[in-house]
């Protein structure tokens, strides 16, 4: 967690595009004068569609934005688990681990991918495409296992689904 | 066959649209609320329907409305609760995804009963895909009229947002909501006050379940006495089940309370049994943080009698026999399931989503979770599971939040009901690792 070097805060700003900066705005304008801190977490959802993770680079620029302190930003982005504050892969496939799903097989789902991938949870291929992650609950218990990328779920999973899956993961992000 | 009063038209083709919603009906509750009936009389609708808050706690919809402190000059708020992460619970996501007008119907007719002209809709952030549903149906209500300005010529204005969370189980607590909706660390707040009362930015303001509000649109449409004619006792109306587990078939259903557990599990029209053949082992029917019931206290209570989907028999018998309804999150376990492994599991999501701010929860999760792991990887003791329960008591009340009961319970319940399977892993640990344990014969069959 890089937020947590002392020296990180010193990091500088960085730029948004033009269009995330539009897409704040937006945002933003949803909330009362003054309250704008509340779209802090659809702020952080933008910078990471925009980057991949959320750098501190990144919370330094959301600080300005939103008129706040930047520790604001900092205690905010290492709450809530879905904010990536290191690089992460073109693909993070986030493997549902709880209860539910651990019932209907979530458990050899997350050695599947691993072997698959060769990597650990917590890793990223050499290449870059993928990294694996698990996550809590995504309250898609009657359709697991299950994971989620980019938003989107993939649920029912089987190993020839998850071939398909990161085959059409992988052409997708190399065009 | 149930009764449906949420999700009959859920799958009629373009029912995500304004128009096609409303040739269904859509928006009825909107003009009637707005256009025949003072707030108080909705307010009244609702208490008399004896709805009970469908996210988890139960508690009476319309006694918690009027509640709202109503200072002179001081803005309130409606915040509907659409974070959705008790493991088990599903139902939510179904309802915004196939008829999110609904809950914007519903959103608009009980911020009306409530006076509030500035209403949110917080939905967790793995939700995205869901909150572009409702942002589209959204625009669409303002373009044509059911929100903004003036709604249907009755001087009535309201705004309404929805916003996404960011991946924390601790925001379905509703102060903790309110401080994740202001842009903060979803630490659960001190009550009293209540959010009644100082709630959002300090404003009064009620926070409702998805499905709560969504049946508000019936309950308006109807009348409250209608509603409080379905079910049985304390228990009225319909309610959204999430299934899932070993069954046949998972899936959301809508039932009418009073249903029968067996006919859920095991009807035509429900859930059609336990998978691949298999027997049934437990049930937690609830969501993760009510007590597990082995197959014996599954569709009878101890009494004897036919166990219910309602409130009041999924709890008979206490938590010595019973459980909770809860958030209806109903998760089945066939007799291949380890019951030891499923506690740990259990365990470490308390662990990871403590949001760490009261002590016996920060360390009682985290505790818990390391001594199941031993229990469930074959290093564990006997003293072990006396250890278990003496945390539990530890944590349990001793919290600002209901999350420290909620990873204390069913942990306690576990070990209540499945002594024999923790302690067959601390005597057999190699062949723990290599089997499953299997049922646990009935007190009387053994």
């Amino acid at each position: 967690m890089k937020a947590d070097h002392p020296q990180a805060v010193n990091e500088a700003p960085i730029e948004f595009s033009a269009n995330t900066m539009a897409e704040m705005n937006r945002v933003i304008g949803l909330f009362p004068e003054g309250k704008q801190k509340s779209a802090i977490l659809s702020v952080l959802h933008l910078v990471q569609d925009e980057f991949g993770w959320v750098s501190v680079g990144a919370m330094n620029r959301v600080a300005q934005i939103l008129d706040i302190q930047p520790i604001e930003v900092y205690e905010v982005a290492t709450f809530y688990t879905m904010f990536h504050l290191d690089p992460v892969g073109k693909n993070v496939l986030e493997v549902c681990r709880t209860g539910p799903c651990q019932l209907v097989g979530s458990d050899d789902l997350i050695t599947y991918i691993e072997e698959k991938l060769d990597i650990k949870v917590g890793e990223t291929t050499k290449d870059g495409m993928f990294t694996l992650k698990t996550v809590e609950c995504l309250g898609a218990c009657g359709y697991g296992p299950m994971l989620m990328c980019k938003y989107q779920f993939y649920e029912r999973l089987n190993k020839e689904k998850v071939n398909e899956m990161l085959d059409a993961m992988r052409e997708a992000s190399n065009s | 066959m149930s009764r449906k009063l949420l999700i009959e038209h859920a799958e009629v083709p373009g029912i995500t649209s304004f128009e096609t919603y409303r040739k269904h009906g859509g928006y009825a509750s909107v003009e009637k609320a707005l256009k025949t009936m003072s707030p108080e009389e909705v307010v009244e609708e609702v208490k008399k329907s004896g709805l009970r808050g469908r996210g988890g706690a139960g508690f009476p919809t319309g006694m918690k409305w009027s509640f709202l402190a109503k200072p002179e000059g001081v803005e309130r708020h409606l915040v509907c609760n659409a974070d959705e992460s008790e493991p088990g619970t599903f139902k939510d996501r179904y309802l915004m995804e196939k008829l999110p007008h609904l809950l914007i119907e519903g959103m608009i007719t009980s911020s009306y009963a409530l006076g509030a002209r500035r209403s949110y809709i917080y939905i967790r952030g793995e939700f995205m895909y869901v909150l572009r549903i409702l942002e589209k149906a959204i625009a669409e209500a303002y373009a044509n009229g059911m929100l903004g300005k003036n709604i249907l010529g009755s001087g009535y204005d309201l705004d309404l947002v929805v916003t996404p969370g960011g991946g924390a189980y601790i925001c379905g607590e509703e102060t903790a909501l309110l401080e994740s909706l202001e842009g903060k660390r979803g630490n659960p707040r001190m009550k009293p006050p209540f959010p009644a009362v100082k709630g959002l930015w300090g404003n009064p303001t009620v926070v409702n379940n998805v499905e709560s509000i969504a049946a508000v649109v019936p309950i308006v449409n109807e009348g409250g006495e209608a509603y409080a004619k379905i079910g049985i006792e304390r228990s009225t109306g319909t309610k959204l089940i999430s299934a899932s587990g070993n069954l046949v078939r998972p899936g959301v259903y809508e039932i009418e309370l009073g249903l029968s557990v067996e006919e859920f599990i095991y009807g035509d029209n429900y859930c059609r049994g336990i998978a691949n053949g298999k027997k049934l082992k437990a049930c937690i029917p609830g969501g993760s943080s009510v007590p597990i019931l082995p197959h014996y206290l599954v569709t009878k209570t101890a009494a004897g009698t036919d166990r219910l989907m309602t409130y009041e028999s999924l709890a008979d018998g206490g938590f010595a026999s019973g459980s909770m309804l809860g958030s209806g999150g109903f998760i089945v376990f066939d007799e291949d399931q380890c019951i030891v492994r499923n506690t740990w599991n259990f365990a470490r999501f308390y662990a990871h989503e403590s949001c760490g701010q009261c002590s016996p929860c920060r360390e009682g999760t985290g505790w818990m979770e390391k001594v199941l792991y031993r229990l469930e990887h074959g290093t564990g003791t006997l003293e072990d599971i006396s250890l278990l329960e003496e945390i539990n008591k530890k944590i349990e009340g001793n919290t600002i939040c209901p999350l420290g009961d909620a990873a204390a319970w069913p942990v306690a319940a576990a070990i209540r009901h499945f002594r024999d399977e923790f302690e067959w892993h601390v005597k057999s640990p190699q062949e723990a690792q290599t089997r499953n344990y299997g049922l646990i014969p009935a007190p009387l069959e053994a």
